[in-house]
């Protein structure tokens, strides 16, 4: 892979920029490279930020000189990744869409002169990549939604949108961790907790696993939501060759 | 065993260095604006270096206290009061069981630290004590302080520290209204134009009244780019300055978000991040550019600086203190003599 770039972000942190495009396979190349230098136990680094083409490092310069995490993180990225065979991660989502759980359903299905269960169907068939987190704790820059069913933002965000709340922006969906303004038109609700910050793992998914909706009726939504709350609701997960 | 707090002030929050480990979940560090005031505050005390503080904005906050520790105020001119009497900042306190402290409105700067012997018991969420104001996690139940709040203290520690009448070291002055900081340029410098980098290099840019933890708002001659300003959305540090299409640049300071889309001119050098954040509004800005060789060169003098003031404060004092202040800090710590 050529066209990587490693320049400094200040004097306290080092930028990687590899090609700056959005594809699943630089993102994946990303959290290969992770996990090289996390292996490595280089001393001095305090966080790593992975995003869709870059990766950010913090680093404590009274540790290690801008100069000498230069020459080693050189070294790693020029690293060979390719075997990693990498797990895929789908982590289901049950969602309750439409109704007053998904109050702009119908905006969505009009713009895309679909039926609101043609939208439903569409938005609950692929599983999305999570190509990284950040803006708010836990909140998903998810990839692949399908171009039928892309709608524009609202003109007029809300001022709060409830934690919960799975809704698309202009080309990308998500669902909201915590409670947020925002003009991502809302098409449903999760009774999962993408973030919790009194469980043990606060956020849920990670950067690199999948997301797959499924929908679910109001009543198993209200009961799922009740486990949710009592602690006894466990995720599913599917994992299996990526 | 702690203090009551009388008057929350206008953003009083339990701060230390951060929540460093969690960015890639979305997680901000946050942590303290100034990190030079705040380490001075701790080193007064002898506290570990990273001991959780009081960061007060612009108006301070009052407080009772309900049992005797030391304290150590740094920072902006914020005019601490002990009992309705003057105290010195940057200087180790003795205070009793029912002092009230009053930290006031700044005189200079934005921002003080009250550092306290006794350490804040505050419990640690994810490695730090900070509040993190967003995800209402850490500091004191995720937010700022209100009044008739009480938070306690952590240990019965330290009524006397040696060499305290030592424990006194030079104001920082945060009331000059034209500084130049000094910028690690990129990483996507390259996005500008010639005449951009020039503006950005070559004028003053005043501070708005945009300036909050998140960070600070400038306005000034506008920064060209190329073909535009939007970037796929990468990685933020402390102290990048952004600048988005309309060409005016946006300082990301303590609690910025962990990534953004806008291009990055240019890092402030950590060194001069304390006096980018105890700025007023209409104050100037001029950047000058440094390599990042020179910037780390800077933090290295910084630190044996640090590492003098340590010395300094464990040395016995050579009748340096004015007569007046010195019996008065005696008398605090012997009442009864």
């Amino acid at each position: 892979m050529q066209n990587i770039k490693v320049v400094p972000e200040g004097d306290s942190g080092l930028l990687i920029q590899f090609e700056q495009v959005i594809s699943p396979a630089i993102n994946q190349r990303i959290a290969a490279i992770v996990k090289l230098i996390r292996a490595q136990q280089i001393s001095g680094i305090i966080d790593m930020i992975p995003t869709y083409c870059s990766l950010l490092i913090n680093y404590n310069p009274q540790a290690i000189s801008y100069k000498e995490l230069h020459h080693r993180i050189e070294s790693i990225v020029k690293m060979d990744t390719k075997t990693e065979s990498i797990t895929k991660k789908v982590y289901e989502i049950p969602t309750c869409y439409g109704g007053k759980y998904g109050p702009d359903l119908k905006n969505i299905a009009e713009h895309a002169g679909l039926s609101e269960e043609e939208v439903i169907r569409i938005h609950s068939s692929s599983d999305y990549l999570i190509y990284m987190l950040g803006f708010l704790p836990g909140f998903t820059y998810l990839g692949g939604l399908d171009e039928r069913i892309h709608t524009p933002r609202l003109a007029n965000p809300r001022v709060l949108i409830p934690a919960g709340s799975v809704g698309i922006g202009g080309s990308q969906t998500g669902i909201y961790p915590v409670d947020s303004p925002g003009g991502w038109q809302l098409m449903g609700m999760t009774p999962v907790k993408t973030y919790d910050p009194n469980r043990a793992e606060p956020i849920l998914v990670q950067a690199g696993d999948y997301i797959r909706f499924v929908p679910v009726s109001e009543e198993e939504y209200l009961a799922i939501e009740k486990q949710v709350a009592d602690g006894t609701y466990t995720v599913t997960i599917h994992e299996g060759e990526g | 065993m702690g203090f009551r707090v009388i008057k929350g002030g206008l953003l009083t929050t339990v701060q230390d260095f951060g929540r460093y480990g969690y960015q890639s979940q979305g997680f901000n560090v946050g942590g303290v604006m100034d990190a030079r005031s705040f380490r001075i505050a701790n080193l007064l005390l002898d506290n570990p270096e990273n001991e959780a503080v009081l960061e007060c904005t612009l108006i301070g906050p009052t407080l009772e206290f309900t049992s005797s520790q030391i304290i150590a105020i740094t920072g902006g001119d914020f005019r601490p009061e002990l009992n309705d009497d003057p105290v010195p900042m940057y200087t180790a306190i003795f205070v009793n069981k029912g002092d009230v402290l009053k930290v006031g409105a700044a005189r200079t700067g934005r921002t003080c630290y009250i550092a306290f012997s006794n350490y804040l018991q505050i419990p640690v969420v994810m490695g730090s004590r900070s509040t993190n104001l967003k995800s209402k996690i850490g500091g004191f139940k995720g937010r700022k302080l209100e009044n008739g709040d009480y938070i306690s203290t952590r240990i019965k520690r330290r009524k006397y520290l040696p060499y305290f009448l030592s424990r006194t070291l030079p104001l920082h002055e945060f009331d000059d209204s034209n500084i130049t900081v000094r910028v690690i340029m990129g990483p996507q410098d390259q996005m500008f134009s010639h005449k951009g980098i020039e503006n950005f290099l070559n004028s003053e840019y005043e501070v708005t009244s945009n300036f909050d933890r998140m960070g600070m708002r400038l306005e000034g001659p506008f920064i060209e780019t190329k073909k535009g300003s939007d970037i796929i959305s990468d990685g933020i540090s402390l102290g990048s300055i952004q600048v988005p299409a309309h060409g005016k640049p946006i300082i990301l300071l303590a609690d910025h978000q962990t990534a953004g889309g806008y291009a990055k001119i240019g890092t402030v050098a950590t060194v001069d991040l304390p006096k980018v954040v105890q700025r007023r509004i209409g104050d100037h800005i001029h950047f000058e550019k440094i390599s990042v060789t020179e910037a780390q060169a800077l933090l290295k003098q910084e630190q044996h600086e640090l590492q003098d003031f340590r010395n300094r404060i464990h040395k016995p004092c050579k009748e340096v203190l004015d007569v007046r202040l010195t019996a008065k800090r005696l008398e605090k710590l012997f009442p009864d003599a």
